[in-house]
């Protein structure tokens, strides 16, 4: 496959009965004219512009490569969803400012114009958000695609890795507009379950998010933050973790420590990758993890890559 | 003969009445940019032990979820949980406020056998 980085999503929302779907159909059309169609959305996570380091000297190539393979494929997906540590922080002043403008630049590039994203704790957590709020604005909302309900959770700006009061009490307001039958797609960093809590892997008040959300009947919530694939049923919700676009972290359940993996730079894109989710019949979604290696590429893309491995550094 | 068994369960009483009484064991700990001193403590199952824990250049968390320690900590004043182990383990605590680059890395372990 030779898709990209991040994660190509198809959704087609209420289709597995016909029913619902025409009931969502018509509410939906009541609420905001849309009407329920499938589409296509990419996410994408933890680009970590500005960063330098043994784990990726390599700073935006996959990034930038991830852009360019999105804008390579057709039909051009309706919506880029990106799932916080857009930017690495910076001690220096201006530094940082001077990374979300370049994240902005890049992100120009896309495409898919319809660019929505959720701060990680390297954007938000040292300044409670200020910043990024200059960027790329409110750090949680919500909207309406399609006929899926669009719900943008920042569990980072607090400093320490919580929702809080505030924001779960406007996720209850936000829902309450919605039948327990309409499809939920929640973006947000960290993962809202205890994943691996030693690795600040969780979210502290994860549980009462999922509570909230207990009563709706189909939602998935893609997030960022552990720079690796991941698939995770929860008693209500499927959580998808997209890959990075700098460095991966080891497989929590086999590895004691989260040291970055190893960079090589024949392979300057290794355990960076995306996964692919469809929607079949019959069911909600169908999830592929592909990695972005030199494999993964055919066609004059791979003749390329293999005849000049590696990237100019 | 009773009277002697008597007085030993007294004084086997009395000495698990001030055990019990004793007053915790007290450890400091300091936090400080990205690095807990001392980053490893061994603690005793079922020993009640207080944790004096500091804050020395900005705020910091404290958190361990398995152990119920859950801290904010500050420069401006010192942060105080007192915890009895029920089990044996190698217990990783880590800061929750994210306080920089390095933050990911700012851990300890507390040992309990």
């Amino acid at each position: 496959m030779s898709l990209g980085v991040g994660a190509l999503i198809t959704v087609a929302p209420g289709m597995a009965g016909g029913g619902t779907a025409s009931a969502m159909t018509r509410w939906f059309r009541r609420q905001n004219g849309e009407a329920i169609s499938p589409f296509r959305l990419v996410q994408l996570s933890d680009a970590h512009v500005g960063f330098s380091g043994p784990p990726n000297p390599a700073g935006t190539k996959a990034f930038e490569r991830a852009i360019d393979i999105v804008n390579g494929l057709d039909p051009q997906p309706d919506l880029i969803l990106f799932t916080g540590d857009l930017t690495h922080e910076s001690e220096t002043a201006g530094e940082h400012a001077k990374r979300m403008q370049l994240f902005k630049t890049l992100t120009a590039r896309l495409k898919a114009k319809k660019v929505m994203h959720v701060p990680g704790e390297h954007d938000a957590a040292l300044d409670g958000g200020a910043l990024y709020r200059q960027f790329f604005g409110e750090t949680h909302y919500s909207f309406d695609h399609r006929g899926v309900h669009f719900v943008a959770l920042d569990n980072v700006s607090r400093g320490k890795p919580e929702v809080g009061a505030e924001q779960l009490a406007w996720l209850v307001r936000d829902l309450a507009r919605y039948p327990h039958t309409a499809p939920i797609i929640v973006f947000t960093h960290r993962p809202l379950f205890d994943l691996r809590p030693d690795w600040e892997w969780f979210t502290r008040d994860g549980d009462e998010v999922l509570t909230v959300l207990a009563p709706f009947e189909n939602v998935t919530i893609l997030y960022g933050h552990i720079h690796r694939h991941d698939v995770h049923q929860s008693e209500h919700a499927v959580h998808y973790a997209s890959r990075s676009l700098i460095f991966a972290f080891p497989d929590p359940t086999t590895s004691g420590d989260k040291k970055p993996l190893p960079f090589d730079k024949e392979k300057p894109f290794q355990n960076l990758g995306l996964q692919r989710v469809a929607s079949r019949k019959g069911q909600q979604f169908s999830v592929d993890d592909v990695e972005l290696t030199l494999r993964e590429f055919g066609g004059t893309d791979g003749v390329q890559q293999i005849s000049k491995p590696g990237v100019s550094l | 003969m009773k009277r002697f068994a008597i007085l030993i369960l007294a004084i086997l009483a009395g000495s698990l009445s001030a055990a019990q009484d004793a007053p915790p064991r007290e450890i400091s700990i300091t936090a400080k940019r990205f690095e807990f001193t001392p980053n490893q403590i061994t603690l005793k199952r079922g020993e009640p032990v207080t944790l004096h824990v500091s804050a020395l250049d900005r705020d910091h968390g404290f958190y361990q979820k398995d152990l119920k320690i859950d801290l904010d900590l500050s420069p401006e004043h010192e942060s105080v949980v007192t915890i009895t182990p029920e089990t044996a383990g190698r217990f990783v605590a880590i800061c929750d406020n994210f306080c920089g680059s390095g933050h990911g890395n700012m851990k300890m372990v507390i040992n309990v056998e």
